[in-house]
């Protein structure tokens, strides 16, 4: 292979992976790349990390996290034969059907019914308040819809990246990133944090399912203590999703955790809720309130955390479940909707910050099957590039919708999620752009 | 619409109930105008008789939605855009899902351009029973040469059925292009502060739609608008510019916002649909056409959620145009529309007593999915859906409303019998409920087999298990 890889070159590379990812062929091994000789902002450490086999695809991934951020170059010269002139204006025309412009002034208005402030959330404790974490993440605190004009958010989105406690099945363009890591969650922690730029981390403790290797509560809340000396940034904490077990699993690993206020996922109404607020408010941790698609049940559990079990307001966020891109995410989208309006109106059982479990996403068919099952489709294009765009597009309309903080797994999302939302929140600049010449540009 | 409930439009109704609209009532006729799923051309009376003639007027006035509605192209594959009445889709439905437009330029080679066309025109997606499509073709004057313009029109108007915009800011170039596709509606792009004169008196000549254009600046795009319509231009497109990164993209959300919020809440002179132009993502400066790609869908994603009525795109790769029509759809179903599908025992092709039987939640999206990958293949089965409160299979296992007892009782509730009308006593789980196969086993007295985690892998699963060995 050349030592320098020109940007067409790589383009047809491409066409040869498309064909081969198609035929369900790996693609993995088949293909070399000197990673040192491209340059253009392109980080080979990043690179080599995203799976040095994979090198093509960990080029483009990179290049894409590379963009948002730095953005290099410009594409938008003027195709030959173009013409950049201002149009001419032909007299034949001019018609005197019109004479002058009616001026006309742009009125808006804030909407008024938006009276209450969304409850701000602090996860982690630094060592100011009793902790050992290296910062604070703070969600929450709108006073609007996200991004909107009435009132500016206070804080920006929220991006907490997966760890599991166990080696599991994922899909092949997320897994290539953690391989790795992933008999060991402290470094899998680290690799989030360091190399993929994860706000915080979420540990699952899946093992403890007694249908997968009942990993006793004690030696579960042994891998939570691996990853908070791991990473200095705050964590989550899931169980299995077993009912009867999570209760005790998460009280475990709360009381090793004690004074590091992670989030603990989660309490629902189908198990020992109590129990778990319980664990929270003994050893200063927030609880993760979860219901699935029902905004009455949201407000029911949210209640019965407040009023049954003390759980203060500035410890409590709201998972109210996300369904993939074609998979339900219409539900999720307006049941989000819903409740963030009516907090915003008053509500005060649904004032809350809202995390989205984003990884949902992979679930979709279409982020993860080589093609289409059904042969009418148009052709699905390579697998590698549908997963990471199926969870951006996925967690980009929850933030949308209001949700503040997501549980995210691919780094090529993670990057991009952070771009598009901090860009609507008002904290990126790009160079200025002149559209006047969108249609002669060799777009 | 400026009326809210069913008793203000029953006054403009005839009060007969003579049942020619299919509804018992006229009241009950009213309550479908209300929610927009019926129209007054569905009440004969009214439409017929003389007499009703000015409540009709007053009536259809009345029940016009806040944003107009404008139609693209002529024929099955007209593209309407607009007519929306409320900001948020819970209120009611967002009407006309975003249409998407995909470029082509009048300086690419006549082969590559009736390429594109095709492939744009043959998309297709399938979703549950139906085909997610694209929507038309944005025809760019790269070349700002009439004659060169009117060529490329022409190849595209003779190569597909499908809806154009004719993008020019040069009157001269745009005229010489409606002169080909004047029998097809086209829409125009666009009129500026420059050139509106010349462009408004088109878009009355050819009485086509007109996209009126001003970036960032909306007092002059509603003077533009506010010009146009009182020149007796009824079909308006705005477009307040896409900027594609930093704070010009906020910027450009912000105007979005604003506008259909100022147009939902009564002012009539920017009431008109808006045109977003994800491919802008193409000027920003990012070089590899990957991440272009991603970023173009980023922004298409954005302006679907956030009130764009109809975009403009480049990038056909799949996973560009797959989330883009998957998003509209989503953004655009109506949240009336039931969640779940009947609870009980669904025949998918001829099944007879040997045919597998197999079980999914009653879920609507699980169960036509799971549906439309049995029939799509070809395997005659039985298909039981339970009643898991409208929730899908991962999740409602999670959460307690998919359990063995619940499976039973569906079985029990449908009269099927695993006994009787099948020979193989088998029973086949969806692979994410696989933790209840022995639980299965026990309470139904049956074999299960735990099938793959998602049905689309079910024609394969099928091939090496079934028949069930005994
Ligand atoms: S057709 Fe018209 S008049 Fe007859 S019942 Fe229906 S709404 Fe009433």
């Amino acid at each position: 292979m050349a030592k320098k890889v020109k940007l067409s070159e790589m383009t047809d590379m491409f066409k040869d992976v498309e064909i081969l990812s198609l035929e369900g062929v790996t693609i993995e091994g088949d293909i070399e790349l000197d990673l040192s000789g491209l340059g253009g902002g392109f980080d080979p450490m990043l690179a080599a990390i995203l799976g040095q086999e994979n090198a093509v695809l960990a080029q483009h991934f990179a290049r894409l996290a590379g963009i948002f951020g730095v953005p290099v170059g410009f594409g938008g010269a003027p195709a030959a034969g173009a013409s950049a002139a201002a149009p001419a204006v032909s007299p034949a025309l001019a018609a005197p059907k019109f004479k002058d412009l009616i001026p006309s002034k742009f009125d808006f208005s804030n909407i008024e019914e938006w009276t209450t402030q969304i409850q701000e959330v602090p996860i982690g404790n630094t060592s100011a308040d009793g902790g050992s974490r290296g910062k604070r993440v703070v969600v929450g605190g709108e006073k609007a819809l996200p991004f909107f004009p009435d009132a500016p958010m206070p804080n920006r989105n929220q991006v907490t990246i997966d760890v599991f406690d166990m080696r599991i099945g994922l899909a092949k363009a997320v897994k290539e990133n953690y391989d790795e890591v992933m008999d060991s969650p402290g470094e899998w922690a680290k690799k989030n944090v360091e190399k993929f730029n994860a706000d915080m981390i979420t540990i699952h403790l899946i093992s403890t399912d007694p249908l997968v290797k009942d990993t006793p509560a004690k030696e579960a809340a042994k891998t939570v203590e691996e990853v908070l000396q791991a990473v200095d940034v705050p964590i989550a904490i899931g169980g299995s999703g077993n009912p009867q077990k999570d209760p005790l699993v998460l009280a475990k690993a709360a009381e090793v955790a004690e004074g590091e206020r992670c989030l603990l996922a989660s309490a629902s109404l189908n198990l020992d809720y109590a129990a778990i607020a319980e664990a929270a408010l003994k050893y200063d941790h927030d609880v993760l309130s979860w219901t699935q698609l029902d905004m009455n049940a949201q407000k029911e559990l949210n209640r019965k955390l407040m009023k049954q079990c003390n759980v203060p307001r500035d410890r409590i966020i709201m998972d109210p479940t996300t369904a993939a891109l074609g998979y339900g995410l219409d539900y999720a989208y307006t049941n989000m909707e819903r409740i963030r309006l009516a907090a915003l109106m008053g509500d005060e059982e649904l004032t809350f910050p809202m995390s989205s479990g984003t990884t949902n996403a992979w679930g979709a068919r279409e982020s993860w099957m080589v093609s289409s099952p059904l042969k009418e489709d148009s052709d699905w294009g390579p697998r590698e590039y549908r997963g990471p765009i199926w969870e951006i597009v996925t967690g980009l309309s929850l933030a949308i919708a209001g949700n503040d903080l997501f549980m995210m797994m691919h780094p090529t999302s993670v990057a991009v999620l952070k771009h598009i939302t901090q860009t609507l929140f008002g904290t990126i600049e790009a160079e200025p752009i002149d559209l006047a010449n969108w249609i002669g540009s060799g777009v | 619409m400026k009326i809210n409930s069913p008793l203000e439009a029953y006054k403009y109704l005839p009060q007969t109930n003579c049942g020619e609209c299919g509804e018992p009532t006229c009241m009950a006729f009213a309550s479908k105008l209300i929610d927009r799923s019926g129209k007054t051309t569905d009440c004969p009376p009214l439409i017929k008789e003389k007499k009703f003639a000015k409540k009709l007027a007053e009536l259809d006035k009345l029940l016009a939605p806040e944003i107009r509605e404008v139609a693209i192209g002529v024929g099955d594959r007209v593209a309407k855009i607009g007519g929306d009445d409320v900001l948020y889709r819970h209120k009611l439905t967002f009407f006309n899902k975003t249409k998407m437009f995909f470029d082509v330029t009048d300086t690419m080679e006549e082969a590559a351009l009736v390429e594109r066309v095709k492939k744009i025109t043959d998309y297709k997606k399938f979703y549950v029973g139906r085909n997610l499509l694209l929507d038309g073709v944005a025809i760019r004057a790269a070349s700002n040469d009439p004659a060169k313009f009117a060529a490329a029109v022409k190849k595209v108007i003779e190569s597909t059925e499908l809806p154009v915009i004719l993008c020019s800011f040069n009157p001269a170039v745009l005229k010489a292009g409606l002169e080909v596709a004047k029998d097809k509606n086209p829409l125009l792009y666009a009129a500026n502060k420059d050139n509106w004169k010349e462009v408004g008196e088109l878009a009355l000549e050819y009485k086509v739609p007109v996209v009126v254009s001003a970036f960032n600046d909306l007092d002059a795009l509603k003077s533009l608008a506010k010009t146009f319509a009182e020149a007796g231009i009824k079909d308006i497109v705005l477009d307040p510019g896409t900027y594609p990164t930093g704070k010009g993209l906020k910027d450009t959300f912000t105007n979005f916002l604003k506008i259909r919020r100022a147009g939902i809440m009564g002012d009539t002179e920017i009431a008109y649909p808006i045109m977003a132009m994800p491919l802008t993502a193409w000027m920003s400066g990012i070089s590899d056409p990957i991440s272009a790609s991603y970023w173009e869908t980023v922004l298409a994603s954005v302006f679907t959620i956030r009130y764009g009525d109809i975009m403009l795109l480049h990038s056909m790769d799949p996973y560009a145009t797959m989330p883009e029509v998957h998003l509209a759809e989503t953004i655009y179903t109506d949240p009336r529309s039931p969640v779940a599908v009947d609870s009980k025992m669904y025949k998918v092709g001829t099944p007879d007593e040997n045919s597998p039987v197999l079980f999914t939640t009653n879920f609507a999206l699980t169960y036509y999915t799971v549906e439309s990958d049995l029939a799509s293949n070809g395997i005659n089965c039985w298909l039981l859906a339970v009643n898991t409160d409208g929730i899908g299979v991962e999740a409602s296992v999670a959460g307690g409303q998919l359990t063995a007892d619940k499976v039973k009782d569906a079985f029990e509730k449908s009269g099927f019998d695993l006994k009787k009308d099948v020979t193989h006593n088998t029973v086949i789980t969806p692979g994410l409920a696989a933790r209840l196969q022995g639980d299965l086993e026990d309470k139904l007295g049956t074999k299960v087999l735990v099938g793959p985690m998602d049905s689309g892998r079910l024609p394969g699963f099928m091939e090496k298990n079934w028949p069930p060995k005994q």
